[in-house]
């Protein structure tokens, strides 16, 4: 059994990357509650990071607790804007905009109230991080957080910004 | 065991196609899968059963095309055989979903199995999660449309999964969403913002009792306003149903109504959360008969805190169809950097208390009981309250930087939980629970993360005859977790945990009670210890374990399943492509 659960691991891994592949035209929520369309997301040409998160995840919060920290760097540096999509449903949805003020975030941050985002997106589970290209590409995907995974996000970001390939 | 592996290289080869293909006319193909295996082993001690497959397995994989405005989809869903804690009725393997949808300037139209959520879903919401085994899909078809900026008119018509089958009710609605200041000139401007939103829903279902003449059409109608300004926001809705006998509520004519409230103020550092929830009678399922998750049209969310830590999580609040009235608030702040209480990096509080009662009801004449099937049932005033208390949860965190290598999470809860009439066994549950949840980062990538968790209950009352009681502890009595996290940044994790259920009972007299109440077994102090390691790359994940689970319900937005005791070792994969 260990044989063959490595062997497919193998084969998962290397499946890993995608391809190209834009953001899906989906309607989300502002947090004061206006839709708003998720292809109407830009950043003038710089990268763009999408998270999914929500409230009564842990190490989601943690990953933007830890973010939070470096974000103005990473903004001064790299022009790079981080977009929040919430997952949280009705039971806590208004939970997120005293949560993330509380936190003095600064992030855009937009509700997915019935996982709309999410499934187009193809998110399994919480958290999990999109990297945009300039053109609007989903050029790298990353599920899970472990502490210290913002510094490998941001490599990438880097090479982004330079106009490098990130593959 | 071979089988699901053979079924997951089966999605491998299928996914390679999928790959060699990625360019269909100009469009693409994604997707994601997830493979989750469990095998069971017997422990009697703490109630874990073996299976007659040894092994059991659910998966699912998504195929998604798009080509411009145009996609399509499908899922591949399999329970060889379900995985014990979900509901057996999905046993089997095929396609779950499939869709093709278009979406047009003015238009966007979908016909196949969808997903939707009317306002805040207390009239419609079909969804679907996983961990839960939850899918109320609708398939059919839906029209949504945007006439002008600030309108959208959404239409739906379906029937709804039920397992690999359909309900046989017929849901039809029709939702729209009114931004009043996009919609009148004046107010384009204006730091007011007003949204408001109506929606009715409608569904069919022949009559064939024998006995009760029962309403074929069941209406429900919602109206809802949004208002916010200057950092306040409030959203509130009303949701009314009409006659509807069913199985939920005994076959009662009483029409349903509900209340929902969801106010909030916030500025940097500071947030206030205030929500009020009154429901009665307000099941509404496509078929009159459905019971459990299934065929629910509506959502009627819990609203008290999600809690993600196990202890804090032991007694989870499912919100009660049939009538509730329950407020939470909500306090977050956080203390500045260099201040007394905010030290260097800053310190972060959160407050939470929620209490939920049953509405009062009221018998309609002397001779009907409350709830009497064929009647009206009872009496309720609008957002009536009575003394029955169903829940009530006080709880507060505090995250700490204390260095850049080191990190605190302090929380403590008390929980008062009816589980009389939560759970329809014990008596009311009062416990006090501390969590401790420290991160230490040993060198850059590498954190060790110790979670320590402890809960007591209360002792109460238990009669070893008419004359003798003895204070024993509630339910399981006290409970001790530990967990030790190591994490190597950007792929590994390990982790060791146990939870240790450390019953105390005062003296030899309650110890005896206690082992007639457990049927004359000696009273075991349990252990269930769990060894885990995973490994991510991208968006790819394997995950395995080893361990004990203990009995217990798991739940997710307020709806929850009962997941039984389990002995085995776990596997899990998953990836986005």
């Amino acid at each position: 059994m260990i044989v063959s659960v490595t062997f497919l691991s193998m084969c998962v891994l290397g499946f890993s990357q995608g391809g190209t592949q834009t953001i899906p035209s989906v309607d989300l929520k502002t947090m004061d509650g206006k839709t708003i369309n998720s292809s109407t997301f830009s950043n003038n040409g710089k990268p763009m990071v999408i998270n999914f998160w929500a409230t009564w995840c842990k190490p989601c919060v943690l990953e933007l607790s830890n973010m939070a920290e470096i974000y103005d760097t990473w903004a001064k540096e790299t022009g790079v804007k981080v977009i929040a999509i919430s997952i949280d449903d009705t039971r806590s949805m208004a939970r997120v905009a005293p949560f993330v003020n509380g936190k003095a975030w600064e992030y855009e941050v937009y509700i997915d109230p019935n996982s709309d985002f999410k499934r187009a997106m193809n998110v399994p589970n919480v958290p999990h991080t999109f990297l945009i290209d300039g053109s609007g590409k989903i050029v790298w995907q990353h599920t899970s957080y472990a502490d210290g995974d913002e510094n490998e996000l941001y490599e990438m970001i880097k090479k982004l910004a330079k106009g490098e390939s990130i593959k | 065991m071979v089988k699901p592996f053979l079924l997951f290289l089966g999605f491998m080869m299928l996914q390679q196609a999928v790959q060699a293909q990625f360019d269909i006319a100009g469009g693409s193909i994604t997707g994601n899968f997830k493979l989750e295996a469990q095998t069971y082993q017997e422990d009697s001690m703490i109630g874990a059963e073996k299976v007659a497959e040894k092994m059991r397995s659910n998966s699912y994989m998504n195929l998604k095309y798009s080509n411009g405005n145009f996609t399509a989809g499908i899922r591949f869903e399999g329970y060889l055989k379900t995985m014990l804690g979900y509901d057996q009725g999905y046993d089997g393997f095929g396609l779950a979903n499939r869709f093709a949808s278009y979406s047009g300037e003015l238009f966007e139209v979908t016909a196949g199995n969808f997903y939707e959520q009317f306002g805040n879903g207390l009239i419609l919401r079909t969804y679907e999660d996983k961990d839960l085994g939850y899918d109320n899909s609708l398939d059919g078809a839906r029209v949504k449309i945007k006439p002008i900026n600030g309108v959208v008119i959404t239409g739906i018509i379906g029937q709804q999964r039920l397992y690999w089958e359909k309900g046989e009710g017929i849901v039809r609605g029709v939702d729209g969403e009114f931004s009043l200041n996009e919609l009148i000139p004046g107010l384009d401007s204006s730091e007011n913002r007003f949204i408001l939103g109506g929606s009715f829903v409608s569904k069919f279902q022949a009559d064939e009792d024998p006995l009760y003449i029962l309403p074929e059409n069941v209406g429900a109608g919602a109206g809802r306003l949004n208002f916010s300004r200057d950092g306040f926001i409030l959203n509130t809705e009303f949701a009314y149903k009409g006659q509807d006998p069913s199985a939920d509520n005994n076959k009662i004519y009483k029409p349903g109504s509900a209340l929902l409230m969801n106010t909030n103020y916030s500025q940097s550092g500071l947030g206030i959360m205030v929500q009020y929830k009154w429901v009665d009678n307000m099941g509404f399922r496509s078929e009159r008969g459905a019971q459990l998750n299934n065929l629910n049209i509506n959502y009627l969310p819990a609203i008290t805190r999600n809690h993600a830590y196990a202890f804090a999580a032991m007694y989870p609040y499912a919100t009660q169809i049939d009538g509730e009235a329950g407020f939470q608030t909500e306090i977050f702040y956080k203390f500045k950097k260099e201040t007394l209480l905010g030290g260097k990096y800053g310190t972060q509080v959160t407050f939470n208390y929620a209490r939920v009662h049953d509405i009062q009801r009221k018998a309609l004449d002397s001779l009907t009981v409350i709830g009497q099937d064929g009647t009206d049932g009872y009496k309720t005033n609008f957002l009536s309250m009575s003394d029955s208390l169903l829940n009530q949860d006080i709880n507060i965190e505090i995250t700490k930087k204390l260095s850049d290598n080191w990190k605190v999470i302090l929380t403590y809860q008390h929980l008062d939980f009816n589980q009389a009439a939560l759970q329809g066994h014990g008596g009311m549950v009062n416990t006090n629970t501390v969590i401790a949840d420290i991160s230490w980062r040993i060198k850059p990538k590498h954190t060790l993360r110790i979670e320590s968790q402890v809960l007591f209950t209360d002792k109460a009352d238990f009669a070893i005859d008419s004359l003798h009681s003895v204070k024993i502890k509630q339910d399981y009595g006290n409970w001790a977790m530990l967990v030790l996290e190591y994490s190597v940044s950007p792929h590994w994790f390990f982790a060791l945990s146990d939870q240790f259920n450390f019953v105390s009972i005062d003296d030899e007299i309650a110890k005896n009670t206690f082992k007639y109440v457990h049927n004359g077994d000696d009273f075991h102090r349990n252990h269930y210890y769990t060894v885990a390691m995973g490994y991510s790359k991208g968006a790819s994940r394997i995950q395995m374990s080893y361990g004990k689970q203990r009995e217990g319900i798991l739940c997710v937005g307020g709806v929850c399943r009962n997941v039984p005791a389990a002995y085995g070792f776990n596997v899990s994969i998953s990836s986005t492509f």
